[in-house]
């Protein structure tokens, strides 16, 4: 029995196990060995450099831009996604008319609104990015956002979305809030649901207002729901590779005025000579920036739980 | 797409429990209060939840009936209906754009992957769940903390590990990366929800004497099913949707695209030929499958999606 025992568990997690060590722990290790070479396309012998690259990270404007943008993305995206999130997931559980003697009420065909939300969270973001391009487009008889302004009238708003540096990146950021509030809403009006009716009844028999009892009741009950969408919006701000990839002009342009830093370690590794090294650098780079948001995140949400 | 469609579905939020009557009616100025707010309150909830729904729902739809227009119709009038809808940009975008090619190729790994995903992540958290050994917590804490870096960071090392073993620019090895960076969140889930579902029964099978193996397939898997399901929708489109590791790590042979990859490319193209109808019929066999499958399955792949965070 013992002996079977054994044999059962290395042979449930030999094949579970070499894969994720070839695949994901090999890679990271090597990363940080990586890290510390002069290793490009055009020098295919490794020579230790120590921490050379760091120091030409550290000296990098383009770097520095880069995570800039990656610093506003992942101060305003979370923001106004979870804010809408929680807004309109308010307003579908508890902004209904009451029926009879219900203390709150949904509103009616709040299932519709959350089916239709939750439309852009399984497509891809290939097909988000490309459908934006084309409602980005700059021309005001073919693009659907320029034409649509034309039409009523706001021709003096009509913009070249992606090509002006000064709002491009704000555009990226709309398409990434576009795409992930109707998660929010459905996480949201699930974390709304699990707070039991009485708690509603005793603030509407206090005479607390439906606004008064979202920032007094709802919000404070779903701390720890919030707190969870923030890190998951958290990681997808850091991201962003995917949307500037296929939405910026000229990969992360105009004027790096929308680059990334998975955008500038692609370009580094694949283009640009395959600085490898460097590349690889900036990969370490991004990992400590990661760990300390997901450090600073869990210290700020870290508070007592109300159990209900 | 009009307020009366939203009227006739009753959706699952009238069930919530936020609504349950309470025994007592509250007072009667409370009544009062929240009757009059509730009227006004009501239209200006509906009025932003429409507005979004449009938002979401129009580009959507925008795309699907630009497919059906020419390009002609498309560069003059954007926002028109089609009125003599056009097919052939479809067969164009199946055939000449190869989506057709590139569907079959998503098909594939997608069906082998989250097919080796759930298998041997539910392997490996079945063991990890249930039995004790030495190194337990530490394959456990190697497979979570899987969770907590981002892939792009390990490009450039995953490409020469591919490319050592041979399994650059192939679909086996795009299938054995997928698995691999799936496990973790694969394995952190089910590891939890194997150790909610009761001992009693798998160790009736094993005084019956049926084998360890035995039990988890025949036992423990049928009992896993609700998790099973949901991990597996969630990767089921979590790698559908993968554009980054194909992009790095398939990039040879066109015939091996992936459908992101290939609209993607499709996208680049048509700012060269002007195909914008070919464009959107692209994207529309893209998105509609994956639609069509979230509609027949919502429940729960809301659920499987926001199982995460949910914990």
């Amino acid at each position: 029995m013992r002996h079977g025992k054994y044999r059962f568990i290395i042979g449930f997690l030999a094949v579970p196990v070499a894969l994720y060590a070839v695949l994901v722990i090999s890679p990271f290790i090597q990363d940080f060995q990586i890290s510390l070479t002069d290793w490009s396309g055009l020098t295919p012998e490794k020579h230790y450099i120590g921490l050379d690259n760091y120091q030409k990270i550290i000296h990098n404007n383009l770097f520095w831009k880069a995570l800039w943008h990656n610093v506003l993305m992942l101060l305003i995206v979370p923001l106004v996604t979870l804010a809408l999130g929680l807004f309109f997931a308010f307003m579908l559980n508890v902004g209904g008319r009451r029926k009879g003697s219900a203390s709150v009420a949904g509103v009616r065909g709040a299932g519709f609104y959350k089916i239709v939300y939750f439309f852009p969270q399984v497509l891809s973001v290939t097909v988000i990015a490309v459908l934006w391009e084309q409602i980005y487009n700059p021309d005001p008889d073919n693009g659907l956002l320029n034409n649509l302004l034309g039409d009523v009238g706001l021709t003096s708003l009509q913009q070249s979305w992606l090509g002006d540096p000064s709002i491009a990146l704000a555009c990226i950021m709309a398409v990434m809030v576009w795409s992930n509030v109707g998660f929010y809403v459905v996480l949201f009006s699930a974390g709304m649901a699990s707070i039991p009716g009485e708690i509603y009844e005793a603030a509407l028999l206090d005479g607390a207002g439906r606004f008064v009892t979202f920032f007094r009741v709802t919000l404070p009950l779903l701390r720890d729901t919030v707190a969870t969408g923030w890190v998951y919006m958290g990681i997808i701000a850091m991201d962003g590779f995917a949307l500037v990839q296929l939405m910026s002009v000229n990969n992360g342009g105009p004027n790096e005025s929308t680059d990334v830093v998975p955008l500038l370690l692609y370009k580094t590794a694949f283009r640009d000579n395959s600085q490898y090294g460097m590349a690889a650098a900036i990969g370490v780079a991004m990992l400590i920036v990661t760990l300390l948001f997901a450090v600073l995140t869990l210290r700020l949400s870290r508070r007592e739980r109300i159990e209900f | 797409m009009t307020t009366e469609t939203f009227e006739d579905t009753p959706g699952p939020a009238d069930k919530s429990p936020n609504q349950v009557a309470p025994k007592s009616a509250p007072d009667a100025s409370a009544k009062h209060r929240w009757g009059g707010e509730g009227v006004v309150l009501n239209v200006f909830s509906h009025g932003f939840l429409v507005v979004w729904a449009l938002m979401v729902a129009v580009p959507l739809l925008w795309a699907l009936w630009s497919s059906f227009k020419t390009s002609g119709d498309i560069l003059s009038h954007p926002w028109s209906l089609p009125v003599h809808p056009h097919f052939d940009s479809w067969s164009r975008a199946w055939t000449k754009a190869h989506m057709g090619r590139y569907f079959i190729n998503t098909v594939i790994v997608v069906g082998f992957s989250t097919f080796g995903t759930m298998l041997f992540g539910s392997m490996a958290a079945y063991v990890l769940a249930r039995f004790e050994f030495f190194g337990n917590r530490f394959i456990y804490f190697l497979f979570v903390g899987g969770m907590a870096f981002p892939v792009v960071m390990v490009l450039v090392p995953l490409f020469f590990v591919t490319k050592n073993l041979g399994i650059l620019n192939t679909l086996p090895g795009l299938i054995l990366v997928y698995i691999a960076y799936s496990l973790p969140f694969t394995v952190f889930f089910m590891t939890s929800f194997f150790r909610t579902l009761p001992t009693s029964v798998a160790e009736a099978a094993l005084v019956d004497g049926a084998s360890h193996t035995r039990t988890f397939f025949q036992i423990m898997v049928p009992m896993a099913k609700p998790g099973i399901i949901s991990i597996g929708i969630f990767n089921v489109l979590g790698q559908w949707n993968q554009y980054l590791l194909p992009l790095v790590l398939n990039q040879g042979n066109t015939d091996k695209w992936v459908l992101t990859q290939g609209l993607a490319d499709l996208a680049v193209q048509q700012g060269y030929q002007g195909d914008w109808s070919g464009l959107f019929a692209g994207l529309s066999i893209a998105m509609l499958p994956v639609l069509a499958v979230y509609i027949f399955f919502q429940r729960q792949v809301q659920a499987g999606l926001t199982a995460g965070a949910v914990k």
